[in-house]
């Protein structure tokens, strides 16, 4: 098997950028994101990127990094209120925007690392979203077709893998990371620890190894964006 | 006295029946989760990428790698299961989860639901209210019955960009309860202390009965 293991982002990366290239990302807000491929891609200078992400981080920490360098020409996201710079570029008109609903987001990324180049689904029908793409009724009901997404490179983070590329993701951090991943051509994973083949449960590997073809250990900053809490005695 | 938020939110969570899957959305409908009435038990789910949601951590207890929709730290139960967002929202547009409790800025007489653009302001995005309004078996909206201008946002045609269209079931606002039906709105209840005669002078929408 070929080596899929890799010491650095940076290196991981290598071959791989290019500029006006797409790239999809995992993660849900700064949930799961993968924050050493995003800081290695900023420092390569890449630009020109689309970059399909759920959301576009903030102004700090995550693909704000890369919005704070003008690297990015379009972002495909469902939602990108937090981040202040990534409005200012919006507004100017310096950076291109394509909302997708989020589970019509998830399932173009999963259709095209599946090889399902278009999927009908009721999501949008009636609204903005709908304008020119196609409607079909099936059953009674109009559904519209939305196209599948296949991205130059994906990046993605996960809590564990092993050197096959064998995934496993925690909690909520798991996300829109599998989807992503799938639609890469080339798909990069940093996890917070490899293991040893062997060590992980083949009965409970949330992404198999075919589809990450290079992978990087932490250490990860996982950072929290909205510390919410309640008061013990009201457990 | 029109309902505050809370006794909005206590007149949606009446709304839940033991054993549901339910989608909460952000704001008043949060709060819908400290009114579930005792012996109904329903499963929460949040759409990136949860079943069975658990309340806010205690302090010191916040953990990045879980958090609900709204990027909150949250917890989770005996019961939760975790999966991925084309996961979640198969279940959503599958039409698999029973009901969805969201906010909204505009309804139509005929069910349009209107509650993620205005046009000419900071738009942020719909994330995930797309696939909800179209997929879950029934979409109840909490929102106050006006804007702060006073005028209705219960209308007979939206006047913002759709979130969704003919999708809303049940609108719960602070002066009572609408049903959407085929000739129009038919009034289910009144708040406490609003009379219909109120509940039909703030509303633009077509009352039937």
């Amino acid at each position: 098997m070929k080596q899929k293991l890799y010491d650095t982002a940076a290196e991981a990366l290598d071959g791989l950028l290019f500029d006006g290239m797409t790239i999809a990302a995992g993660g849900f807000g700064l949930c799961g994101i993968p924050e050493l491929l995003i800081a290695a891609i900023r420092a390569s200078g890449v630009k020109e990127l689309t970059v399909a992400s759920n959301n576009a981080g903030v102004d700090d920490f995550g693909l704000g990094l890369l919005l704070q360098d003008r690297q990015v020409k379009k972002m495909i996201s469902s939602y990108v209120g937090e981040n202040a710079e990534f409005m200012r570029q919006y507004l100017a008109g310096e950076l291109e925007i394509e909302f997708n609903p989020q589970g019509t987001l998830a399932e173009r990324m999963r259709a095209g690392g599946a090889g399902i180049p278009g999927f009908f689904t009721k999501t949008g029908v009636g609204t903005v979203i709908a304008e020119g793409k196609e409607h079909k009724d099936f059953n009674g009901e109009t559904y519209i077709l939305e196209r599948g997404i296949v991205a130059d490179v994906s990046i993605v983070k996960a809590l564990k893998g092993d050197d096959t590329g064998n995934l496993v993701f925690r909690k909520t951090a798991r996300n829109f990371n599998p989807p992503a991943a799938m639609c890469g051509r080339v798909c990069i994973a940093e996890v917070e620890e490899i293991v040893p083949r062997g060590a992980l449960d083949p009965d409970n590997i949330h992404l198999p190894g075919i589809y990450v073809h290079r992978i990087i250990q932490g250490p990860h900053e996982k950072r929290i964006e909205q510390r919410t809490t309640r008061k013990k005695e009201t457990a | 006295m029109p309902w505050d938020r809370n006794q909005m939110a206590a007149r949606a969570a009446r709304e839940l029946k033991d054993g549901m899957y339910v989608n909460l959305g952000i704001g008043i409908p949060t709060l819908v989760a400290n009114f579930i009435p005792e012996g109904v038990d329903v499963t929460l789910q949040s759409e990136n990428g949860m079943l069975g949601m658990g309340p806010f951590p205690i302090e010191g207890d916040e953990d990045p790698d879980l958090i609900n929709a709204g990027k909150q730290t949250i917890t989770e139960l005996k019961r939760t299961a975790y999966f991925d967002s084309a996961q979640s929202f198969a279940m959503i547009r599958g039409g698999k989860i029973n009901m969805a409790i969201l906010g909204a800025m505009e309804v139509s007489e005929k069910g349009d639901l209107a509650n993620w653009m205005i046009p000419g302001k900071l738009v942020k995005g719909m994330g995930g209210a797309m696939d909800l309004v179209a997929g879950v078996g029934r979409v109840v909206v909490v929102m106050d019955h006006t804007n702060k201008a006073g005028e209705s946002k219960v209308l007979r045609e939206c006047t913002l960009p759709l979130t969704g269209k003919g999708v809303v079931d049940r609108i719960i606002t602070n002066l009572g309860v609408l049903d959407v039906g085929h000739k129009g709105l038919h009034i289910v209840e009144l708040a406490d202390g609003v009379t219909e005669a109120q509940l039909r002078a703030a509303t633009e929408a077509t009352i039937v009965d």
